[in-house]
């Protein structure tokens, strides 16, 4: 909500020395936080004054007509001033910039020589000024503006004042209105304050209103208020003052009787709705939809009424969605002369709910929502006719609706130590009821309890914290130092985090670069990594709103994003890269959507078999680790050549993975898209497959336009099971004693299995397993390949001799015979 | 003087004379000095420690002596064998220096050459920063709690007092997820914030409750330099007999000084938030911002709402507690002066790597 201050200091005795920073802090004080603050006076600097246009010349040797004009500006003489706008005539009062202005944007107003005569000063827009958008021309003043020609032109045109946009929190619906703002900043800064709805007396109702009326659900209008004008002049504009207050609330002066709506509307914070009386058939009536009713709203756009919509009609149909918008049909028009004024009070939810079903968003229903005050529907209705009447010479209609259901508010028994329970600071039984009467409430003490009626205005104010803010408020957010509480029964991290945690980190010492990438993925991924139609990874929860509608989807891998930022990096320049993402991977439960969800309740912990089955419905999200890489993954340098990333390396991760994460992984040949058929492996914990790791699918980097032979590795990591306690190893003195075997194999056998039959043959000796070269060619024959080993053995309690080193790598060789079918190389 | 090549002869005993033995102490200090290196040192070594060297004769010429002759004459000998010898000792020290100091001199490299001959990897800074976070509240004895982001709309929205028709949830630009049918699910949301752990939290655990909880959240807002679909929060909740919202503010208050300088100035201001009450904001005093100095808003905070309290089965006549949500973006963007959050977002290897392993 944008407010000038010149409005506000009606209401909020402000004193004349406070500057906007003061009043500002004042404002966030209070709770209301300000979006800006602008200060109009800073906008045009040097003389700036009402003029009078004594002559006009039209130049038409020009391209464009302009006009040659003399100007009395309070001097000796008329300036001479060249105007290119036509919107005025002699005897108009204007606004004139005079040499040594400056306009906003740094326009500097000199006297100067422009066709063919001289200029000595501006004819100014509202643009131009920075008051409005307005540029039809240049301001005409009313002939009874309260300033003499020569006088500053700066109070005339609003550039006195400073603007506030003030934040409102939607429990504080009642300071979407100077009436709210004003009271709320008296208060902070604790000087009177003047009710605007207090100024107007409303009449009674009459036993029969303006209009004829029937409100049918009374639920859903607690009150609904109707005040007549007749005779009014079409063509009366707003008074210059109210056109500024509105422009400086960010709205645009329309016609008198609409810009009455709106003033009051932001004065009070009461929407109202001027009816053309003439263009309304029948009896109005205040009722619920009916089913396939249609409305063209204000906006231009015709709705389709839910039996839910709250309407206002009449015999030929609905006029207006209730609290909402208003329909074109009886809206006032440049012909009205008679005019209704509608202030009505809404229930909030049912407005909330219109809103939210026409996806409307207006003023009117942004109030309403959060609750406006009822006092106001009567006071409002005949302060509009009252303006119409001064305004726009017409005359009162005697007539008064007001339709009342209102109920009356409900008071708390509050614990007068509430606010001293929450603050942690002293409020005396006085200062509570002080405080509480200062923002508007009804309080009487008893003992240690106050009985306390909300004011009309805070239909907030429900519950017993919500008094107790009120009193925290008033005294001062400022005056709670802080202090620490005692937390006695820390635990630290969870196994489970610190292994997240190194996981992490040792990706990164690993040469991988951790990016955070949106969930968010398109559909034809799925093709372009070759997922077979029924692949489990298919089965995706689906956003109903996404941020882009191509990416509707929530992955169920994290390759997608993050071969999305791998791609985002190549076209930024970069070759070599190796990124790494821990995040969650959203997978949807088999059949949960068929499963009952129960209303839990909200005023009691929900009983857990109904938390359970809203457990049910949740999706499974496990955690997942992946990496891609493409490009050098060792640098080239002045040392040499780089190394090429490859399918090693996308294994690799997975081993830094498992032994951050403390656990070991067996890998086995794979084959699963989108990876290269040939070289994909299985990472395996317990026999269980929890990731892949290898060399992407050609075809898949092709589709993905990525570098060829770009590798990635993902796997679950909530899949791997927290480490127990580590037992400590038995470290042996005695020396190692190594020894070489070479076996040859079928070329298709695994190396991983080789080296477990080796492994398992050599027995307890065996310290450690080395594969240091792997050969296929003429000298071991077709189909075949060599793996050569170097095996260290170390006894606990003695040196090995010779003959126990050989002893044991001939059972290695023995067992993997058994198992793999290998045969020592003879050489 | 030729004698080094005359053969020996019994009968010459100038071997012996103190002049002849001076002077091979001189000729060998002399051939010692003149060696250049340790090479042509070794090479003339024998010449005069050898066993035809003139001292090693003149020793084997003590027996024919004398007896009366004999401790004299060994006494001289021995004398100039040590001088020699000495003079060795000393010329090899000096010549292996040498050595020493020009194979260094030779091993010099140029120690300015790139040695990065690994992949540069880094981790995140939000990652990072949500672990600072985590840290300081653990050693504050806090827990780090943890939920779902695809979250059951009871949680992040009804058991913290958003109903269906409050306004506060309609403000929340909330991320709906379909059902297969096509329809928008009721059940099921991006949680909107981390607030639903709060309630996990409270249903989970008995208090007293001391809790954060750092973690991603959606908002349906378009990229830009300021805003961004998705980003992190960290979430705080304790619950426990006695809390105030001075003790909020004391935690927050500490909070700031460790994630942003010592010297942070703080200021609460009444807000608006449906699940705490009384419910605030707290703002930090900027005064190096690029628009003048300036409060800048960090985070919401408050009391939680008894009715929360409620939902989740704690008695609000014996417990309070607060809570408080931060943007872990935005402490980013204040402590490191980040200008664009696209930077933070769109996984530019230069990003991550400006900071490495720590922000």
């Amino acid at each position: 909500m944008r407010v000038s201050l010149s409005w506000l200091r009606e209401y909020a005795a402000v004193p004349a020395e406070a500057t906007p920073l003061e009043i500002d802090t004042a404002l966030v004080g209070a709770g209301l936080e300000t979006e800006s603050v602008e200060d109009l006076r800073e906008r045009v600097s040097g003389p700036l004054v009402v003029g009078r246009v004594v002559s006009v010349e039209e130049l038409t040797e020009f391209k464009k007509p302009i006009r040659h004009c003399h100007v009395e500006v309070g001097e000796a003489e008329p300036r001479s001033i060249i105007c290119g706008a036509r919107n005025f005539a002699e005897g108009d009062l204007v606004v004139v910039a005079l040499p040594g202005a400056v306009l906003p944007g740094g326009f500097a107003i000199a006297s100067r020589k422009t066709y063919g005569r001289l200029s000595d000063g501006m004819i100014c827009s509202a643009r131009e000024l920075g008051v409005s958008d307005e540029h039809d021309g240049i301001i005409v003043l009313p002939s009874d503006v309260e300033a003499a020609v020569g006088a500053d032109a700066r109070p005339v045109v609003g550039l006195d004042d400073v603007v506030f946009e003030v934040n409102v929190t939607p429990d504080r619906g009642y300071c979407f209105s100077v009436r709210g703002i004003a009271r709320e900043l008296a208060q902070s800064m604790n000087v009177d304050f003047r009710d605007p709805a207090a100024l107007t007396v409303a009449a009674e109702a009459t036993g029969e209103g303006p209009y004829p009326l029937r409100v049918e659900d009374t639920e859903a209008c607690p009150r609904f208020a109707l005040r007549a004008v007749t005779g009014v002049d079409p063509k009366a504009q707003s008074p210059l003052w109210m056109q500024r207050r509105l422009t400086h609330a960010g709205m645009r002066p329309i016609s008198l009787a609409v810009d009455i709506t709106n003033y009051l509307m932001l004065e009070l914070g009461q929407p109202l709705h001027a009816f053309d009386r003439a263009a309304l058939r029948g009896t109005l009536v205040v009722r619920r939809a009916h089913p396939g009713e249609k409305l063209t709203t204000l906006d231009d756009v015709q709705r389709v009424l839910d039996p839910e919509d709250i309407v206002i009609a009449d015999d030929s149909g609905v006029t207006s969605l209730a609290g909402v918008m208003g329909g074109s049909t009886s809206e006032v028009a440049d012909d009205t002369t008679e005019v209704l004024f509608e202030a009505a009070n809404w229930e909030p939810v049912s407005i909330a709910r219109t809103s939210r079903r026409h996806r409307l968003v207006s003023e009117a229903g942004k109030r309403f929502e959060r609750g406006a005050d009822p006092e106001l529907c009567a006071v409002a209705a005949t302060r509009a006719a009252e303006l119409l009447v001064e305004y726009g010479g017409g005359v009162l209609d005697e007539h008064v609706a007001d339709v009342d259901h209102r109920r009356p508010a409900e008071a708390v028994r509050l614990d007068a130590g509430l606010a001293s329970r929450l603050a942690g600071l002293d409020y005396s039984v006085e200062e509570t009821a002080g405080a509480l009467r200062t923002v508007g409430c009804e309080v009487e003490v008893d003992g240690d309890v106050l009985v306390t009626t909300p004011p009309s205005w805070r239909p907030d104010l429900t519950d017993p914290a919500d008094y107790a803010e009120e009193v925290i408020r008033v005294r001062g957010y400022d005056m709670l130092t802080g202090e620490l509480p005692n937390a006695t029964q820390g635990r630290g991290l969870t196994r489970g985090q610190r292994r997240r945690r190194s996981v992490g980190r040792s990706l990164a010492e690993a040469g991988y670069v951790e990016t955070l990438c949106y969930p968010f993925v398109a559909p034809e991924v799925h093709d372009a990594f070759g997922l077979a139609a029924d692949d489990v990874r298919r089965r995706v929860l689906r956003i109903a709103n996404p941020i882009a509608a191509t990416e509707p989807e929530l992955r169920t891998s994290l390759l997608p994003p993050l071969l999305g930022a791998l791609k985002r990096n190549i076209g930024r320049g970069h070759r070599d890269l190796a990124l790494y993402e821990a995040g969650l991977v959203f997978l949807p439960k088999p059949g949960a959507e068929d499963l009952p969800v129960p209303e839990l309740p909200v005023d009691r912990r929900p009983d857990d078999a109904d938390l359970a089955k809203v457990a049910a419905v949740v999706p499974d999200q496990p955690r997942h680790v992946a990496v891609v890489l493409t490009g050098d993954f060792a640098p080239a340098g002045w040392w040499g050549a780089g190394r090429a990333a490859d399918w090693t390396d996308a294994v690799a991760a997975a081993d830094t993975v498992a032994r951050a994460a403390g656990v070991e992984l067996t890998v086995r040949q794979g084959e699963y898209a989108p990876w290269h058929p040939g070289r994909c492996a299985e990472l395996l914990h317990d026999g269980r497959v929890i990731g892949h790791a290898g060399e992407l699918h050609p075809e898949v980097c092709e589709a993905l336009e990525l570098p060829r032979r770009t590798c990635a590795m993902e796997l679950d990591l909530d899949a791997l099971p927290l480490p127990g306690i580590v037992r400590a190893p038995g470290v042996s003195i005695y020396p190692p004693f190594l020894i070489d075997v070479a076996v040859v194999t079928d070329a298709a056998t695994p190396a991983a299995e080789v080296s477990r039959a080796l492994s398992s043959g050599a027995g307890e000796l065996l310290e450690a397993i080395e594969l240091f070269d792997v050969y296929s060619g003429e000298q071991v024959g077709e189909g075949r390949k060599s793996l050569a080993y170097r095996l260290t053995l170390r006894a606990g309690d003695r040196t090995l001799t010779a003959e126990e080193a050989v002893a044991a790598r001939d059972a290695a060789v023995v067992v993997a015979a058994e198992r793999v079918g290998a045969t020592l190389r003879s050489v | 003087m030729t004698y080094r090549n005359d053969p020996y002869d019994p009968k010459q005993v100038a071997l012996l004379d103190p002049a002849a033995l001076e002077q091979a102490v001189v000729e060998a200090e002399k051939s010692f000095a003149e060696a250049v290196d340790l090479d042509a040192l070794a090479a003339v070594k024998h010449l005069h420690l050898g066993d035809r060297a003139p001292v090693s004769l003149a020793r084997r010429e003590i027996g024919a002596l004398p007896p009366a002759a004999k401790a004299d004459a060994g006494k001289n000998v021995n004398q100039a064998r040590q001088a020699v010898q000495a003079a060795f000792d000393a010329r090899r020290a000096v010549l292996e220096a040498e050595r020493a100091a020009r194979v260094l001199r030779e091993e010099t490299v140029d120690v300015t050459l790139p040695v990065d001959r690994r992949a540069q990897g880094a981790r995140h800074p939000l990652t990072v920063l949500g672990e600072q976070v985590e840290d300081l509240f653990t050693g504050m004895g806090y827990e780090i709690a943890e939920g779902p982001e695809v979250e059951s709309s009871w949680y992040n929205f009804d058991a913290l007092n958003m109903g269906p028709d409050h306004p506060a949830r309609q403000m929340m630009d909330t991320f709906y997820l379909k059902t297969a049918a096509g329809q928008v699910s009721k059940d099921l949301v991006l949680r909107t914030h981390t607030s639903p752990v709060q309630v996990r939290s409270m249903l989970d655990r008995e208090p007293p409750i001391y809790v954060v909880c750092p973690g991603r959240v959606y908002r349906t807002d378009e990229l830009d330099a300021t805003h961004t679909p998705v980003f992190h929060q960290v979430e705080g909740l304790v619950v426990d007999k006695g809390i105030t919202m001075r003790h909020m503010r004391g935690t927050l208050e500490h909070f700031a000084r460790e994630m942003i300088g010592a010297d942070i100035v703080t200021r609460m201001r009444p807000s608006y938030f449906p699940f705490t009450e009384p419910s605030a904001e707290l703002d930090l005093w900027w005064p190096d911002h690029r628009d003048g100095p300036r409060w800048i808003e960090w985070g919401g905070c408050g009391m939680v709402n008894p009715r929360v309290l409620r939902a989740c089965g704690i008695d609000p006549d014996v417990y309070t507690g607060f809570a408080f949500g931060m943007g872990i973006e935005r402490t980013l963007m204040l402590r490191s002066g980040v200008t664009d959050m696209r930077h933070m977002v769109e996984g530019d290897v230069r990003f991550a790597r400006a900071y490495g392993m720590e922000v």
